[in-house]
């Protein structure tokens, strides 16, 4: 290891991006302190060319003087790891908000940087090995209880090859910063573990035996989600839209109600209000899994559009690497990023800013793999000793003019397993959620066969081009079948894919509920009608609208459930059926 | 004594490049020109080089004038002797009043935490329809409005400002027409605001450079009252133009542009202004009303659209009237369930049958028979248009409520609006009922 301290000094400033002249050496990536006064402005180093290295500071680059010292650290951009994470609340460099606001009140000082877990709380320690064993990087040394979760103390991922516990401490009360185990490597070298350690941001952990193809369904219980398009536990999704469509509202009932068991918000680059609105409101939320409340199981990294930019990219890679920490203790793990458009457009101010040669829309020419390694962190995973555990990653993104054949949204579609497009007509006409059916797609299986839901998607594109079809030569141009067609298509859209994210019962459907209600669903789609003429069908479509609807917010199997099924089946056979 | 550079080495737009040590970035200079003195703001230090954009201009700068930097941001005096008064671009009084010196305040400061936010509650009431019963304006919300030129854009702007319950107003001019400006100062007079008041106004005659700062003035200022418990509401007209003197600068310092011409980081530069808008933990709040005029209506335009992703909802200003739909407050859900019962309900029902309406106004014009349940919809669409939808419209969120009750009791029967037995039990006039 270099000791030495390391410094340079500021001969540039662009914007976020600083140049600095160094003597000895300098690392790609490592942290760097730009020192103005008294403040030290955390940066990254990006570039090196010569004596020269550029970097993009965390922070307003205002008042740096070209002479201002550097300081270099030798160290990457790094997450600090242990029991104390859930139910914080982070900024993009693992600050903790609430804390620093009591420390420095309304607005972020710069340069003021705080221990993301407080080293002081004290944990229940639990030893799982023995002197004498053998394990690797992440294998579990111990547990402590960490809200309703085991929390596994785990041997430093950082260590390579095969360990010997020399010693291990005794069950009891430690905190976080006391040694709570001596391991030996290979080389006979000792090292000492705590409960916390550090990993960098950029690089995956990969202290597992082996990655699993994602097959499991995820449960959304967003009914057009779970049955059209659905999502693996350990897949990824995308979800382009334009502003107004409705990606924050569905990203946060994603957040309340997908089965997983710990949920990390990244808010990436968007507005501060939202924020607030979730932290408003889940610590009031009680997760139905634990009983417990929502926030428990949630981490949200918050760098809003006005925090600093370079900052929001290091927002997304800091919320992957909380997902991947949990993920290697056999725990699910769902990453929703809002948005991955703004992580982009950091890095694309950022390439600007080096006067990099501009790709399309100016965005860097590596946009494509640096949104495909980031996607490539989800996955479903076998541990040393068995166990599964998984990290699903949903990135909302944001189209520029919400056209989704821009560099971003068409780099991510190339590596998400599921594409949930939202559709500016189905939000303008209050069809929520809006992913538009028929354009999304999935390569996903969902928990109802896929014969029976291509039925459901057959009847909607019938559906779609008979409505095309009357637009031109009216109602009175098609036929009786057709009609009927176009009126099961709307039907389908209306009482099973929209949900009304504001009814109680209606915002999340289990899957018990959707299999049982997709059943009676397919039985209305698959039946020939007979009707005396169009009015009548459209008469009782609405009707049967009517009632399945009202039916859509009893709770499943109550009286009121039981009652209107029977409503809805006695008004399907109150029609006869062609031979 | 500060030391004076007098060797300016280039000028290229409004930016000039002289070679000066112990400066620091987006420091404030002076530069001392025959014709008078400007400031200039350091934009980009290379080496010995520093880049700065001349508020003033670059126009008539030799290149052995002199620079002297003021070891300092650019500032502004912010004290309660600001109210009732009008600045320019760069700060100095545009009124006859004296140059201000107490109280300096940088601008542009840090962002708030935002746990230090709490969800927006209270609504602000205008007084026109299409805000209160359809888009409710809510304190702390940032909110543009979309519109096109020749619109009445600046009057809606001054209507709202004259009738919402706020403590202060701040209006911010950027590229404004005289008259524009003119317009604003003699209504906040003659209504008796301008007390109240603060104006930074940029007119479209005056140096591009100097519009780039009245966000900042307007907010930084907004941001010091708002913290003393005032609630204040900024206005800021027109967003389009301070992008594009942000796209000006960014072309002459040769950046690479990423959309028709515009930075890279507009999103960015945008988002830092609106992000002002807050409702402090127990202080104030910042309410930001914003014009953004759309080069040819296109909503795709780069500065629409960022904006559209970063502000709370928009308001459409199109054939001078609220447009229905596409306008959109995001946050009115947050105070509409809490003003009268039937607010909400009124709110969809009105907009489902406008909905309707215009449907069959597309009919009637391709010709096709108009049934009896059409010609009821005209009827409604025509008088929601003029009873509701016109701007001249001044009436009480009640009252408006109760027109609503009024236009639908009048033209339809209530088992065809599809409203709660509750409500209609309620609101429906009696008279009406018993007629029936």
């Amino acid at each position: 290891m270099n000791t030495e301290q390391r410094h340079g000094k500021v001969v540039g400033v662009n914007g976020n991006m600083v140049a600095v002249a160094f003597e000895s050496r300098v690392m790609q990536n490592e942290v760097a302190y730009v020192v103005v006064g008294n403040e030290r402005l955390k940066a990254e180093v990006i570039r090196v060319k010569g004596k020269r290295a550029e970097l993009q500071v965390f922070e307003d680059t205002s008042g740096i003087k070209a002479g201002n010292m550097v300081e270099f650290t030798d160290e990457l951009l790094s997450v600090e790891l242990g029991p104390g994470l859930l139910g914080q609340v982070f900024d993009g460099l693992q600050n903790p908000l609430p804390r620093l606001a009591e420390k420095h009140g309304f607005f972020l000082k710069r340069g003021a940087y705080l221990d993301p877990i407080d080293d002081h709380l004290r944990w229940e320690f639990t030893p799982t090995a023995k002197v004498g064993d053998k394990v690797r990087a992440g294998d579990q040394l111990g547990t402590v209880p960490e809200k309703a979760f085991t929390h596994w103390i785990m041997a430093p991922f950082a260590l390579s090859g095969e360990l010997e516990v020399c010693e291990i401490a005794p069950a009891g009360n430690y905190a976080l910063i006391d040694k709570i185990a001596k391991l030996k490597d290979e080389s006979g070298k000792i090292h000492d573990v705590s409960m916390t350690q550090t990993w960098p941001v950029k690089i995956p952990i990969k202290a597992y035996a082996q990655k699993i193809k994602p097959t499991k369904p995820l449960v959304t219980k967003i009914r057009i989600i779970d049955t059209l398009v659905p999502v693996a536990v350990g897949g990824t999704f995308c979800t382009p839209g334009p502003f107004g469509a409705g990606k924050t509202v569905l990203q946060h009932l994603l957040s309340r109600h997908t089965e997983v068991d710990i949920v990390i918000v990244a808010a990436c680059g968007e507005r501060a209000g939202e924020v607030v609105e979730l932290l408003a409101e889940f610590p009031e939320l009680i997760d139905p899994r634990t009983g417990r409340s929502l926030m428990e199981r949630t981490i949200i990294i918050c760098n809003t559009s006005s925090m600093p930019v370079a900052a929001r990219e290091s927002s997304v890679y800091t919320g992957v690497t909380l997902a991947e920490y949990y993920r290697q203790m056999g725990i699910n793990v769902l990453l929703l990023a809002d948005s991955t458009s703004r992580w982009a457009q950091a890095m694309r101010e950022m390439s600007g800013r080096l006067e990099e040669i501009p790709g399309e829309e100016a965005f860097p020419a590596y946009l494509e793999s640096r949104i495909a390694s980031f996607y490539e962190r989800a996955g479903l995973v076998k541990l040393r000793n068995g166990q599964l555990g998984s990290v699903t990653i949903g990135g909302a993104v944001s189209p520029a003019g919400g056209n989704f054949e821009e560099p971003v949204t068409q780099a991510t579609l190339k590596v998400v397993g599921a594409f949930h497009g939202l559709s500016r007509a189905r939000a303008d006409a209050r069809r929520y959620p809006s992913i538009d059916p028929l354009d999304s797609w999935s390569k996903y299986t969902s928990f109802i066969e896929a014969d029976r839901v291509a039925k459901g998607t057959a009847i909607l594109k019938k559906s779609r081009s008979v409505n095309q079809m009357m637009k031109v030569v009216g109602e009175e141009g098609t036929s009786a079948p057709e009609f009927i067609d176009y009126l099961k298509g709307e039907f389908f859209d209306a009482v099973y894919l929209q949900q009304n994210a504001f009814d109680k019962t209606d915002e999340s459907t289990t899957a018990d509920r959707q299999a049982y209600v997709y059943a009676i669903v397919e039985d209305v789609i698959g039946r020939s009608f007979e009707f005396q003429n169009k009015d009548e069908a459209r008469k009782f479509f609405q009707e049967l609208r009517q009632i399945f609807v009202t039916w859509n917010s009893a709770p499943f199997q109550s009286e009121e459930f039981k009652k209107g099924e029977q409503q809805i089946k006695d008004k399907i056979l109150s029609v006869g059926v062609s031979s | 004594m500060q030391k004076v550079y007098s060797q300016i080495l280039q000028i290229a737009g409004d930016v000039i490049t002289v070679e000066a040590k112990d400066v620091g970035y987006k420091e404030l200079a002076e530069i001392r020109t025959k014709t008078g003195i400007s400031l200039a703001q350091v934009i980009r230090l290379a080496d010995d080089k520093v880049s700065l954009q001349v508020l003033a201009g670059s126009r008539g700068i030799s290149t052995d004038d002199q620079v002297r930097f003021l070891k300092r941001p650019m500032q502004i005096s912010c004290s309660e002797n600001l109210l009732g008064r009008t600045f320019n671009g760069s700060g100095a009084p545009r009124d006859n009043g004296p140059v201000l010196q107490d109280d300096q305040i940088d601008i542009g400061g840090p962002s708030v935490n935002p746990s230090k936010r709490i969800v927006p509650r209270n609504m602000i009431r205008t007084g026109i329809p299409m805000i209160d019963v359809f888009n409710s304006l809510v304190e702390s919300q940032k909110l543009p409005i979309f519109s096109v030129a020749g619109e009445p854009y600046n009057q809606l702007l001054a209507r709202i400002a004259l009738q919402a319950e706020v403590d202060m107003i701040i209006l911010g001019g950027m590229g404004l027409k005289y008259d524009d400006y003119l317009f604003f100062r003699d209504t906040f007079e003659a209504q008796g605001v301008l007390s109240r008041s603060i104006l930074f106004v940029h007119t479209a005659s005056d140096p591009t450079v100097e519009c780039l700062l009245v966000p900042d003035m307007c907010l930084a200022v907004a941001e010091r009252f708002a913290l003393e418990g005032k609630k204040v509401l900024v206005l800021l007209t027109d967003m389009t133009n301070f992008s594009d003197a942000l796209k000006e600068i960014a072309i002459t310092m040769e950046q690479i542009p990423s959309n028709r011409g515009y930075p890279g980081d507009l999103y960015s530069q945008l988002a830092a202004r609106y992000e002002k808008a807050v409702d402090f933990d127990t202080a104030g709040s910042i309410t930001i009303l914003a014009v953004t005029t759309m080069p040819g209506d296109d909503v795709t335009h780069p500065v629409p659209d960022n904006t559209g992703y970063i502000t709370e909802g928009q308001f459409y200003l199109r054939g001078g009237h609220i447009e229905p739909f596409g306008s959109l407050s995001r946050l009115k859900q947050n105070v509409n369930g809490k003003t009268r019962p039937d607010h909400r309900a009124i709110m969809d029902r009105m907009i489902q049958l406008f909905a309707d309406y215009r449907e069959t106004v597309e009919k009637r014009s391709m010709g096709f028979q108009m049934s009896a349940w059409d010609k009821k919809l005209l009827k409604y669409g025509e008088r929601f248009e003029t009873e509701l939808m016109d701007l001249s419209v001044n009436i009480p969120l009640e009252e408006a409520l109760d027109k609503g009750w009024a236009i639908l009791s009048d033209i339809f029967e209530p088992s065809e609006i599809g409203m709660k037995e509750s409500l209609i039990k309620q609101y429906w006039p009696k008279e009406k009922l018993a007629a029936k």
